[in-house]
């Protein structure tokens, strides 16, 4: 076998000015530097996103609290979760994917370098506008006129009857603007694994994250469209004098949670799914195996994409559907359990039989395991639709929730900080604060979401800005707000060992985990040009067959 | 200095992966589809609920000589790409114009329907549910028709500037998808709001 | 040596069964909670008085029970596996490298995939059961409709109007008299959630949505609004008064009475009848017959004013009647703006009518 060795000259950029360096950064198309804008951007919101979560939680502490007034409170929700979803999640993912996806098919950038760049511009633009409404606009109750119509938006509440003034629009031009991106980098995704990959790899070789940000782009297509088109409707009721949801002209406020939904349902899909592809990078890799089961957990996640599209009517099990409507969404959503439990044994599968080294990204990764697991039972709970009955609108869904997204997601994507972070910037991230900032946001999310499942089997519905004393609510809120704090601790920890590693962490070389997919094959930070020579690949672990040629991956795949 | 080493076989198979610009276009095509579903189920879903107004069967009647227009203007631009890739340019331009003719025609076609529908029978998106539904899903159609022309527009000036040449052929087959993918969208629109609906 | 391993082992695996215990923790305090403090004032989806609340419990048990048995195998499983194969301190080769198992990926297809048939047949008898019910000869039929912030129930057949406080007769098995609920809403969407009675329904508008109640026990039962309404959706309270079959059958004579009159108020009543108040409240037997607000013939029967924010009382009547946004900050009722004289007029007035 022929192997070549290439010498690389390291470009000495020297101290270029600082205004050519941010102008570099501003009209990049670069699918590193994206990534990188994506990922910071997103952390900016995260912390804006928390602040909006302590304020609300600090009102809930005790009864009648009166930290914040009503209007300020209903803003706080809508916002929160506007963001966290949109701003937050989203950006990380989308910058996660455009950073690793070429680096890990061997290429040298995405299909469409300038739709990348514009559609991180949009989404930037979304979230600036979203903003902007704290201080824009003139609604009927003042100065600042954020929505405070739920994340949801349901009509008739986003009516211009019973929302006069402009903070629904912006909430709706927000995420249209934004939708738009997202379109924008999922058709890139999309085109970049199908049309880019290198030599050798194959769909059934290319790294389980590729194929998992495959699925995510292909939902998104066919999930934030519906969304894109109700937000039309709802633009053209407010401003055209539409009916689209205008119950007394004979419209439909149902329609808007169907079109909603089936936008709503397959965008948590779309959230989690890449959070499954880090920890089925994340986990071989420090269990010393392979992933357990490749092709199972390919079908298991092109499954789950299908199905999570016939489940939406789950959120709206209590509007008063016919029970074969209701049997029929109850039993969509516990199929989809199936797949996605098979992912689980899958990782377990992987630990199995390893030899497990508990770095940083690796405990988050069994953090998201163990709450991945908790919030999918739950999640079957309230798919079994007259428990949902109950349980739905409650603090329980509220719960549910946040332990997929923090528990999970956050936890999964903070492995992929860890882990990613040494090839992003060739430094490695300091282990004793990220074991201090998983173990600090372990305590604090348990303690918040774990309790916080109470109060809602005691009845405390969501979205109130304060509740009633006497009803066994009180002490519940009250440790859960205190977990929040313990939280907040740890996520400043966080963004304090991201600025000191980024200056002072250890240098990490090409390849600090001995792994094995093709992003650590070269250096920390990648060349521009990301690989000298497009690799040629046999197997789906290129660098097992390099680091082991007398036993390698292609002999048994 | 940095160096890698990357081991290879030494005869490479052929390894030919599709085109990103259709698979990017086919992925656009998709997230309108999904857009365009939504306003044909809002439409059906409201078939028959307006409290009020003119009725479709009163007003609608069949836009039999667009509908042709815009369907033949499939043929052409599918003939222009064909010309184009036989290295006939001349008549790729020829092709091509006719298309943005017929797609005009069709364009104009709706704007008169539309004038006919609101100043002779009162019909605005604001009178009742037909009015919103229909006006909504023709007129999301036909933005899609004018983007269309726009670009075909651009290409005609180009075309006539000399720079089209034989292996642009590809592009232009990529954007005739969409310029199908638009009169696939009027058959569906065509048979809910005027045979369906009606 | 040992000790140090010893405590890494804990250290690693000390977080998460730690959370664990605080998770079981929680559950059982609150366990204790409901079944202590078992008073009607806590709305514990555990402790149900009525039908359809009792079915959920049940299927829920078994919901619990299933997902628990799940959650216990799988967290041992990974329990098991971070203990047992983690990397102890020598620096060995790698473990054999293992691709995947077809039988086991079989096994654990086919489990679950049964599972989710069993609680699939569970969960739709319940639904059928309670959506699908048929409405005895005995029921009473109650419209509720929902408004921005408050709640209008009507009784048509009995010809009696009330806000936010549903009075219901006790319905026993021999002889049933459940309440079946016609839910209806005036403008945004709302949701009808008293959890000890039943699970919710949503109050959508230009849509009829029906639940039923048949509670086994008097007494007073508590919930709210649980679809985000607007500015005062928190304060949208609910109250549920299960009468005995006596009591309830007094109550409905009473309701359906209208205003008494009394010359000792005649002052109040004639500020009540020039002002504003009449184009939002009703007070039947007199001019005042707006709909837009809750209809105040019997407003004294009733324990707490503006749809639960605050006890019925003279003192609060007034700080409402004066400043609605005092008591819940952006309600819809305007303030009245009255010097104290015709305050207290008025508010004497509204005494009166019990």
């Amino acid at each position: 076998m022929a192997s070549e060795t290439i010498a690389l000259s390291v470009v000495n950029h020297g101290a270029r000015p600082i205004g050519d360096r941010l102008h570099e950064w501003v009209v990049t198309v670069d699918h590193k530097k994206l990534g990188i804008l994506y990922i910071l951007y997103a952390l900016m919101f995260l912390v804006i996103g928390g602040i909006e979560a302590t304020i609300m939680r600090i009102q809930l502490i005790v009864p009648h609290n009166h930290f914040v007034s009503p209007e300020v409170f209903n803003r706080m929700f809508t916002m929160h979760g506007t963001t966290m979803i949109f701003f937050v999640v989203m950006p990380f993912l989308f910058g996660f994917a455009n950073y690793l996806v070429p680096l890990m098919i061997g290429a040298r950038d995405m299909a469409f370098p300038r739709l990348n760049a514009f559609s991180f511009w949009l989404m930037a633009l979304g979230g600036f506008l979203l903003y902007f409404s704290f201080v824009g606009g003139n609604g009927l109750y003042g100065a600042g006129n954020a929505p405070d119509v739920g994340w949801w938006a349901y009509a008739p509440l986003t009516s211009r009857a019973f929302s006069p003034g402009h903070s629904t629009d912006y909430w709706t031009l927000a995420l249209l603007v934004s939708g738009f991106g997202s379109i924008g980098t999922a058709i890139n995704i999309i085109a970049t694994i199908l049309c880019l990959r290198c030599p050798g790899m194959t769909l059934g070789k290319m790294p389980l994250l590729a194929w998992l940000n495959l699925v995510m782009a292909g939902m998104v297509i066919l999930a934030v469209s519906p969304l894109t088109a109700a937000q039309m409707m709802l633009s053209i009721d407010r401003y055209l004098g539409g009916h689209f949801f205008d119950t007394q002209a004979g419209g439909s406020a149902t329609i808007w949670m169907h079109f909603f939904w089936i936008f709503g349902h397959p965008e948590v899909y779309v959230l989690v799914i890449p959070a499954f592809a880090f920890a089925s990078e994340i986990i071989p890799v420090f269990s010393r195996k392979p992933i357990f089961g490749y092709p199972v957990m390919v079908a298991a996640t092109v499954c789950i994409g299908f199905v999570s599209m016939s489940v939406w009517a789950h959120h709206m099990f209590t509007i008063g559907m016919n029970s074969y409507a209701n049997s029929f969404f109850a039993i969509t959503t516990m199929a989809v359990g199936v797949p996605t439990g098979i992912k689980i044994f899958n990782w377990i599968g992987t630990m199995w039989g390893g030899k497990i080294e508990f770095k940083t990204p690796m405990l988050f990764c069994i953090g998201f395991l163990f709450q991945f697991l908790i919030a999918g039972l739950t999640g079957i709970m309230l798919g079994t639709a007259p428990f949902d009955w109950q349980l739905g609108g409650s603090y329980f869904v509220v719960a549910h929730f946040h332990y997929m997204i923090v528990g999970g997601i956050l936890f999964a994507l903070f492995g992929a900080f860890y882990y990613w972070f040494p090839k992003i910037t060739g430094r490695m991230l300091n282990e004793t604060l990220g074991k201090l900032h998983f173990w600090l946001l372990l305590i604090g999310f348990h303690l918040t979401f774990d309790v916080m499942h109470i109060p809602g089997l005691l009845g405390m519905p969501r979205r109130i800005y304060t509740y009633e004393p006497g009803r066994g609510w009180e002490v519940w809120n009250l440790i859960v707000t205190i977990g929040t704090f313990i939280q907040g601790i740890a996520m400043l920890l966080f963004v304090a060992n991201l600025i000191f590693s980024y200056w002072k962490g250890l240098k990490a070389g090409n390849d600090p985990w001995d792994a094995w997919t093709l992003e650590w094959s070269v250096s920390s930070p990648p060349p521009e040009y990301n690989f000298p020579r497009i690799p040629v690949v046999k197997s789906r672990r290129p660098l097992w067959d390099i680091k082991h040629p007398e036993d390698p991956d292609w002999k048994y795949e | 200095m940095s160096s890698t080493a990357i081991a290879r076989p030494p005869i490479e198979p052929e390894w030919a992966l599709p085109s990103r610009g259709r698979v990017g276009m086919f992925s656009l095509i998709a997230a309108e589809a999904a857009i365009f579903t939504i306003f044909v189920v809002a439409y059906i879903f409201y078939i028959g609920k307006s409290l009020s107004g003119p009725l479709p069967k009163d007003v609608l009647e069949l836009p039999i000589f667009g509908t042709f227009c815009l369907l033949s203007s499939s043929l052409t631009i599918h003939l222009a790409v064909r010309a184009l890739r036989n290295a006939k340019v001349g008549a790729f331009g020829l092709w091509w114009l006719l298309t943005i003719a017929l797609g005009a025609i069709f364009l104009v076609g709706t704007g008169r329907e539309w004038r006919r529908l609101i100043f002779e029978k009162g019909l605005t998106v604001s009178t009742n549910l037909f009015g919103t539904t229909y006006y909504s899903l023709v007129g999301l159609h036909a933005f899609h028709v004018t983007a269309g022309l726009i670009f075909l527009t651009i290409g005609m000036i180009f075309t006539l500037l000399g720079k089209v040449k034989p292996e642009h052929s590809e592009r232009a087959d990529i954007f005739s998808l969409y310029w199908h993918f638009v009169d696939v969208v009027w058959v569906v629109v065509f048979i809910v709001v005027y045979v369906i609906g009606r | 040596m040992k000790c140090a391993r010893h405590q890494k082992v804990w250290g690693r695996v000390g977080g998460p069964v730690a959370g664990v215990f605080i998770l079981l923790a929680g559950v059982l305090l609150a366990g204790s909670q409901c079944s202590a403090a078992s008073g009607p004032a806590i709305p514990s989806i555990f402790k149900p008085e009525s039908t359809p609340a009792d079915s959920i419990y049940s299927l829920s048990v078994l919901v619990l029970a299933i997902t628990g048995l799940i959650f216990v195998i799988v967290f041992g499983l990974i329990l098991y596996a971070v203990i047992k194969f983690r990397r102890r301190s020598d620096d060995g080769p790698e473990p054999p490298q293992v691709y995947g198992s077809n039988q086991i990926e079989i096994a654990w297809t086919v489990i679950p995939v049964l599972i989710v048939l069993v609680l699939f047949m569970a969960t739709a008898r319940v639904i059928h059961a309670i959506q699908d019910a048929r409405k005895p000869d005995g029921a009473i039929e109650v419209t509720v409709i929902g408004h921005q912030f408050w709640w209008e129930i009507r009784y048509p057949e009995l010809g009696v109007v009330t806000a936010n406080e549903l009075h219901v007769p006790v319905s026993d098995t021999s002889h049933p008299t459940p309440t079946f609920l016609k839910l209806l809403s005036a403008d945004t969407d709302h949701s009808f959630w008293v959890p000890r009675l039943a699970g919710k329904t949503d109050l959508i508008p230009n849509r009829v949505n029906n639940m039923w109640i048949d509670p086994h026990e008097t007494g007073v039962y508590v919930g709210q609004c649980a679809q985000y309404c607007g500015m005062q959706h928190a304060k949208m309270l609910l109250r549920v008064y299960v009468d005995s079959r006596e009591q309830f059958e007094q109550w409905v004579q009473e309701e359906k009475k209208s205003a008494q009159s009394s010359d000792s108020v005649g002052e109040g009543r004639r500020i009540f009848e020039t002002t504003p108040c009449i184009n939002c409240h009703t007070v039947s037997g007199t001019v005042a017959d707006g709909r837009f607000g809750p209809d105040l013939t019997h407003l004294m029967s009733r324990d707490t004013i503006a749809s639960g924010a605050a006890e019925n009382t003279p003192e609060n009547l007034k700080a409402w009647i004066q400043d609605p946004d005092s008591v819940k900050p952006g309600s819809l009722m305007p303030a009245m703006k009255l010097n104290d004289h015709d305050l207290d007029a008025l508010t004497a007035y509204l005494e009166t009518l019990r």
